[in-house]
């Protein structure tokens, strides 16, 4: 292999390693801030006794993640460098910037608080501890939001001129204002606030079932855990209905390849399932509804969707000869993974949250057995939906600007980037399989008591 | 004075409160194992970084962010350059990283012997490999026309910035073992630091020397008087925080330690001004200020940003060692609870 393939993997597989842990920290120290402040204001002794165990006890999962997020992260900034020089050099003007305000407004934010935070509650007043953990909250969203911005400049470019063979700014607010990144961040505070919720219904299940003396304290857990899912599973269904219209403008390749829609169509078809045929650029079999696509598109049952074969030669005669498609298969089936993933976190959450408001969480046991071994859906959700996102803008790694092929480190060999390939995914592996472990140790192990009972 | 010389100042800073700051965080993990071997004294040893080490690191992340921002051409050609010798670095941060959080998760004395270890190593790794890559910049990289380099992993490795790494690393520990003359309460444990900064003291004394000598004659650093100037007031700050901390007068020789960091990196960046990175097949082929910079445009908008936002960065970080300004001691360890 060659070292841009190799570089293309090794990318690939950091940053999919990187969110696993990154819509945690997103969703849950939202959860953590807003769990402080009802410990604050509370007037009840009994929830303020558990509240803030249950504080100690998610905050301490919070932090084995943000460990893990943060580490990776490092690795995430060095990689444009180290892998990919020609895209840095061709983009920095514009690309640096944001990683650059990524830095100073909301790492040295989250990465500080959250130092005060863990080692502060007995150093601050109670409401100055809590206006910490919303700084983190705040931090870590916020720098989820620039390097967004940097990665929809990628897919959509905006407020750009191109001199002396680069990319330069020229327009600083409309590339923070990019319509794609209102899209973009939406859907990914969302999927981290789902992801959040999800391991919190997980863990509550597991202790309601297993753990009798901490049976209050988490069924309080379930009832906010699967409000938090559905909030968040609501949001991710909204922004990405309303990105995927967006796209249907903005990037119409990527949308038609997530339907497989070869061929120009009024109205178009929505295929559940198709047996794709790449060679010939057709789907050799496919199970359709008449319609449905355009319905979601335009919310009307007629308007044209562009197939891929028109777009393609669309894009020859603007870009010159080569294959502007992406991986037609990986996108189709991606999206209907990530869709039957959320779905079905929904209805798990309905059933718990239900059960949980009805003041019976044991009522029906084999749920909350099942939970846990469900959690994984919101980490396949969240990684075939950015498999849709990057590959979906191949061959271009800044797209109608720059192809990933030119992007790569001139000067790397490929026994170069096999040794650190290799290197980080051994790492990778052995780190999440031990933080894992911890975690789950710590769930097992830990007993948010509810004295209050025998009060 | 122009944006480019601004940001070039800007990153100086930066670096230097990186290496001020992460200095002593390394150092402290270096020592950490060597001081003791109790695993309460260790705990303590650690917690006195422990509230901050992660915001010292976000000044590294932040002089690469602000490298990349502000002279682009240098991040891409100093990052592919490095290839080798920043994976070995991200794999020591990322153990390091990893130990901080995971060490104190369970009580058993193996699995916290383990991570001690990957602390030190983590600790070690970068405050070798940052000395090898700066004094690796004095001397020159063979950068071609297009910026491209064009030498291996080995090109890196020469005597002169093997002793650089060694400097580096020594002088780290000092400066970590000063740090921690600052900070723990037990009077038993500061006498043992005392100790182990004496011995990399006078072990850094003459790999100092030996550096200067050698950036003196294989690099043209040294021809700015600046340079010089600066570089000898680190070397003698240096020793006279070796001499106070020798006669224990602890809370001056950190600041002589402090000073001398600091001095050392603002030696680095006159020398180097206006180039960054130094073309050894070509002097033209050098990158400077001025042909690898970014846009006048995109340095205001980040010439906005960096001024608002980097008081504001060094009164709450100042703020968090206010907080935790008490030494810490047995109590503090002990008090897992807090969290």
């Amino acid at each position: 292999m060659e070292p841009l393939l190799l570089s293309r993997w090794q990318f690939a597989i950091t940053t999919t390693y990187h969110f696993l842990f990154v819509p945690i920290t997103l969703g849950l120290s939202i959860f953590l801030a807003l769990l402080e402040t009802c410990y604050v204001r509370t007037c009840k002794p009994r929830w303020k006794a558990v509240s803030r165990r249950l504080i100690r006890f998610f905050g301490t999962l919070f932090l084995i993640n943000f460990a893990m997020g943060v580490v990776t992260g490092i690795v995430q900034e060095f990689h444009f460098g180290m892998n990919w020089s020609e895209y840095s050099r061709f983009m920095g003007d514009i690309f640096g910037a944001p990683l650059a305000m990524e830095a100073l407004t909301a790492f040295f934010l989250e990465s500080t608080f959250l130092g005060i935070w863990v080692f502060g509650w007995d150093r601050l007043s109670e409401k100055l501890h809590c206006a910490c953990i919303w700084i983190v909250a705040i931090g870590s969203n916020l720098s989820a939001f620039w390097i967004l911005v940097a990665n929809s400049f990628m897919q959509h470019p905006v407020g750009f001129a191109v001199q002396d063979g680069r990319a330069v700014m020229t327009d600083f607010l409309a590339l923070i204002t990019n319509h794609y990144v209102v899209g973009e961040y939406s859907h990914t505070l969302f999927s981290g606030i789902a992801t959040a919720g999800f391991v919190i219904l997980a863990a509550s299940a597991w202790k309601i079932l297993h753990d009798e003396a901490s049976r209050y304290a988490f069924t309080q857990t379930l009832k906010a855990g699967a409000l938090f899912t559905m909030i968040g599973l609501a949001g991710v269904m909204g922004s990405g209905h309303l990105h995927a219209q967006y796209l249907a403008e903005a990037n119409p390749m990527k949308l038609s390849s997530m339907e497989a829609l070869w061929e120009t169509a009024d109205p178009a078809p929505f295929a559940i399932v198709a047996d794709i045929n790449e060679e010939k650029s057709r789907n050799d079999a496919e199970l359709a509804v008449p319609g449905v696509f355009s319905f979601m598109l335009y919310n009307k049952p007629s308007g044209e969707v562009k197939g891929i074969n028109q777009l393609q030669q669309e894009y020859q005669k603007i870009y010159g000869p080569g294959d502007y498609r992406p991986d037609v298969r990986g996108l189709f089936w991606s999206f209907r993974i990530m869709i039957a993933a959320g779905a079905l976190m929904m209805l798990i959450t309905i059933a718990a949250g239900a059960l949980a408001f009805l003041g019976r969480p044991l009522a029906c046991p084999w749920l909350l057995r099942i939970l846990p071994f469900l959690l994984p859906l919101p980490f396949i959700a969240n990684s075939v939906g950015w498999y849709i996102a990057e590959a979906g803008r191949q061959p271009w790694i800044v797209v109608g600007l720059q192809r990933t092929a030119e992007a790569v480190s001139p000067n790397l060999t490929a026994g170069e980037v096999w040794l650190t390939m290799i290197g980080f995914t051994v790492l990778y592996l052995v780190l999440a399989a031990i933080a894992l472990y911890i975690a789950l140790r710590y769930i097992r192990q830990t007993t948010v008591a509810d004295e209050g009972r025998n009060v | 004075m122009d944006l480019n010389i601004l940001w070039f100042v800007l990153i100086a800073v930066l670096f230097t409160g990186f290496f001020f700051l992460e200095g002593f965080d390394y150092g402290v993990g270096m020592l950490m194992p060597f001081l003791s071997e109790q695993d309460r004294e260790r705990s303590q040893i650690l917690r006195t970084i422990a509230p901050v080490w992660d915001g010292n690191e976000v000044w590294m992340i932040t002089a690469g962010g602000a490298l990349f921002a502000a002279f682009p051409h240098v991040y891409a050609t100093m990052f592919s350059a490095f290839y080798l010798a920043l994976f070995l670095m991200l794999t020591a941060l990322i153990l390091r990283g990893a130990a901080f959080e995971l060490r104190g998760r369970t009580e058993n004395p193996r699995w916290r012997r383990v991570w001690d270890g990957a602390i030190c190593f983590g600790s070690a790794v970068p405050a070798f490999l940052w000395g090898v890559a700066v004094t690796g910049l004095f001397s020159g990289l063979p950068i071609d026309g297009q910026m491209i380099f064009r030498g291996t992993f080995f090109t890196l490795l020469t005597p002169y910035t093997v002793i650089g790494g060694l400097t580096f690393l020594l002088i780290f520990l000092f400066h970590g073992a000063a740090f921690l003359t600052q900070r723990l309460a037990g009077q038993g444990l500061i006498l043992k630091v005392r100790q182990a900064a004496i011995r990399a003291g006078s072990w850094a004394v003459p790999a100092f020397i030996f550096c200067f000598l050698l950036t003196l004659t294989d690099t043209d650093l040294l021809q700015k008087p600046a340079a010089i100037v600066l570089l000898s007031a680190a070397g003698l700050f240096f020793a006279a925080g070796l001499l106070l901390l020798y006669r224990s007068v602890f809370r001056t020789a950190f600041i002589c330690s402090s000073l001398s960091i600091v001095c050392t990196t603002a030696a680095f960046f006159a020398g180097l001004f206006p180039r960054l990175m130094i073309s050894t097949l070509n002097p033209d082929w050098s990158l400077t200020i001025y042909n690898a910079a970014s846009t006048p445009y995109t340095l205001s908008i980040m010439t906005i940003a960096a001024l608002c936002l980097v008081p504001c960065i060094l009164l709450y970080q100042g703020w968090t060692y206010w907080i935790f300004r008490q030494r810490v001691s047995a109590r503090d360890t002990e008090a897992q609870e807090d969290y």
